[in-house]
């Protein structure tokens, strides 16, 4: 019991919701998104600056959930920077796939998002891994709708 | 239709304390394990187990009794009947109703509180009317008021709460005018456990003129409900927050309103004659169920009423609300801890957060151990925004539940902190 949880609540974890990265507005933004889990209530809003080459230059966001929606947002912003859109994609394909189970893990290399692979043991937290993945990826797409988990 | 045979009240206590072991060993899933750990089952205010006397009914209601009700000229359409409607006549006793034709089998407290919107509201409601709602009501005692609003030009107006998680009654006061048509209150607060003065409250209401519909979905598991006494207009709750099967709830209304009001849904079961020229309608309480009931889980909803006038509903109420007690005892220990709901009067719900933790997390981490809380913002945003949190946490009580169980929650609790330490 207490291996699955102290898998999950890594002290990475803990520390990047205390202390979340890239946490604020960003004035250069040129694209954004929003996204709810209406299920708990979590709320965050993306904004990015993606250039000509689409090559996501900056990345920041603010909202309110749990460690676990947090540390991904924080997390996933890191990693986001220098990045191109299709790269994005393909890194959120490969950490979803990891962390659902489902669909089809093409690298096992995610980087830093290795932190939160333990949420598989978790299924109903595996939505809170992905909100702001999910935001990424409309924002970048510049999609006008919200995102929404359920 | 032949009752299961229960224990009576004395069987089931020792003086004047519950045999535990004996109600739980009522309750088969009470035995189950969860992830590894022996289940501590404290989210009864979202849905209570059931107890094999309910389980049981229905099993032999499918066996030995079951065809549609109302209509067969054969056997078991009668006894099918005859259960539906004495499961009638139990949830008349329940609520302490005059007539067995002002109780109205529905799906469930939302369903009840959607029958009056739109039924006695788009009958009653005119542009400029106001209803009145209070800040601590379930979603479900928000919404039909404001979709039934937006159609007949009426205005929802928010009763105020305080920070105990009482409603102002001064506000309330001054709230109500000659234009206030009806009165929305629920008689204990899901997300806070507050136990409103429905009685007062009602007879402030009538004095204004207005019509008071009641949720009881918390107040059925917990505490004696009449509506005589309470002379409330309209009173719903639901079966499975009170041992009974999901997808069953009661609507009480006063005969002489429900007898005027227009029908809700149309379908069979409802009519008297129809004909293209027109249809004229049954009486109550047949108007307002139209199609096929759930007549299984109506007879399981008699079987828990009967579960529970076994034990006692006083014993009940006593039990849980020395649960209660303990709980907030146990909490006073711990700095780290805030306590949602402070009411002078309470029920079966305790609500918190832990400093620096996510309800969601806390939820997580106790679900491991075996504790089973609700998390969220127990679809009650507005309360969740008078206190300024996204979401808390909330142990919720049943007759079966036990000190050591609460025990188990703090426990559980430390695990929390130590990993978030």
């Amino acid at each position: 019991m207490m291996d699955d949880l102290k898998a999950l609540y890594q002290e990475v974890i803990i520390d990047h919701s205390r202390n979340p990265r890239n946490f604020g507005a960003l004035e250069s933004a040129n694209c954004s998104a929003e996204g709810v889990n209406p299920l708990c209530g979590d709320e965050l809003t993306l904004q990015c600056w993606l250039d000509d080459n689409d090559v996501i230059q900056d990345v920041k966001f603010v909202g309110h959930g749990c460690a676990i929606s947090i540390a991904s947002a924080s997390i996933m912003t890191e990693m986001l920077k220098g990045l191109t859109k299709s790269d994005a994609e393909s890194l959120f394909e490969n950490f979803r796939a990891r962390v659902t189970g489902l669909g089809e893990v093409r690298s096992n290399d995610i980087g830093k998002l290795e932190v939160l692979s333990g949420v598989r043991e978790f299924p109903t937290r595996v939505k809170c891994a992905t909100l702001p993945w999910h935001t990424a990826i409309a924002a970048i797409n510049r999609s006008e709708d919200q995102v929404t988990t359920e | 239709m032949s009752e299961v045979a229960l224990k009576t009240p004395a069987e089931y206590q020792s003086g004047n304390v519950l045999d535990i072991q004996e109600i739980r060993a009522q309750f088969p899933i009470l035995e189950e394990m969860v992830h590894g750990n022996t289940l501590a089952y404290l989210d009864n205010g979202a849905s209570s187990q059931k107890p094999i006397a309910v389980t049981e009914t229905l099993e032999r209601y499918y066996a030995t009794q079951h065809a549609n009700v109302h209509r067969g000229v054969h056997e078991l359409s009668d006894r099918a009947t005859e259960a539906y409607e004495s499961a009638r006549k139990t949830a008349r006793k329940f609520v302490n109703a005059n007539r067995s034709e002002e109780i109205i089998f529905v799906r469930g407290t939302t369903e009840g509180l959607n029958l009056v919107a739109e039924s006695y509201g788009r009958w009653k409601l005119k542009p400029g009317d106001e209803i009145l709602v209070s800040e601590m009501e379930h979603h479900s005692n928000i919404v039909p008021w404001q979709l039934i609003a937006e159609r007949t030009g009426s205005i929802v107006r928010m009763i105020p709460m305080n920070d105990n998680g009482e409603i102002i009654q001064e506000d309330y006061q001054n709230l109500l005018n000659d234009k206030t048509q009806i009165v929305a209150i629920t008689h204990v607060a899901n997300s806070l456990g507050t136990v409103n003065p429905i009685k007062e409250m009602v007879r402030m209401a009538h004095d204004a003129g207005a019509v008071v519909v009641v949720d009881a979905a918390q107040a059925a598991p917990h505490i004696s409900i009449d509506v005589i006494d309470l002379d409330c207009d309209f009173l719903a709750l639901s079966g499975h927050k009170m041992y009974a099967p999901t997808g069953i709830g009661v609507l009480y209304g006063k005969g002489e309103l429900l007898e005027a009001m227009p029908p809700y849904q149309g379908g069979g079961e409802m009519i008297r004659r129809v004909s293209f020229e027109g249809t004229t309608y049954a009486n109550i309480p047949h108007r307002f169920e139209a199609g096929t009931p759930n007549i299984a889980d109506a007879v399981g909803f008699g079987a828990a009423c009967n579960f529970m006038w076994n034990i006692g509903i006083d014993t009940i109420a006593a039990h849980e609300q020395e649960l209660l007690d303990y709980v907030h005892e146990c909490a006073e220990q711990h700095e780290d801890l805030r306590v949602y709901g402070n009411a002078k009067h309470k029920a079966g719900v305790f609500a918190f957060t832990l400093d620096n933790v996510h309800a969601h997390d806390l939820g997580t981490i106790l679900d491991r151990q075996g504790v089973a809380i609700r998390v969220g913002h127990h679809c009650a945003m507005p309360v969740m925004q008078h206190f300024n949190v996204a979401a808390t946490a909330r142990a919720s009580f049943a007759v079966y539940n036990t000190h050591d169980e609460i025990d188990r929650m703090f426990d559980a609790l430390d695990v929390v902190r130590e990993l978030f330490g």
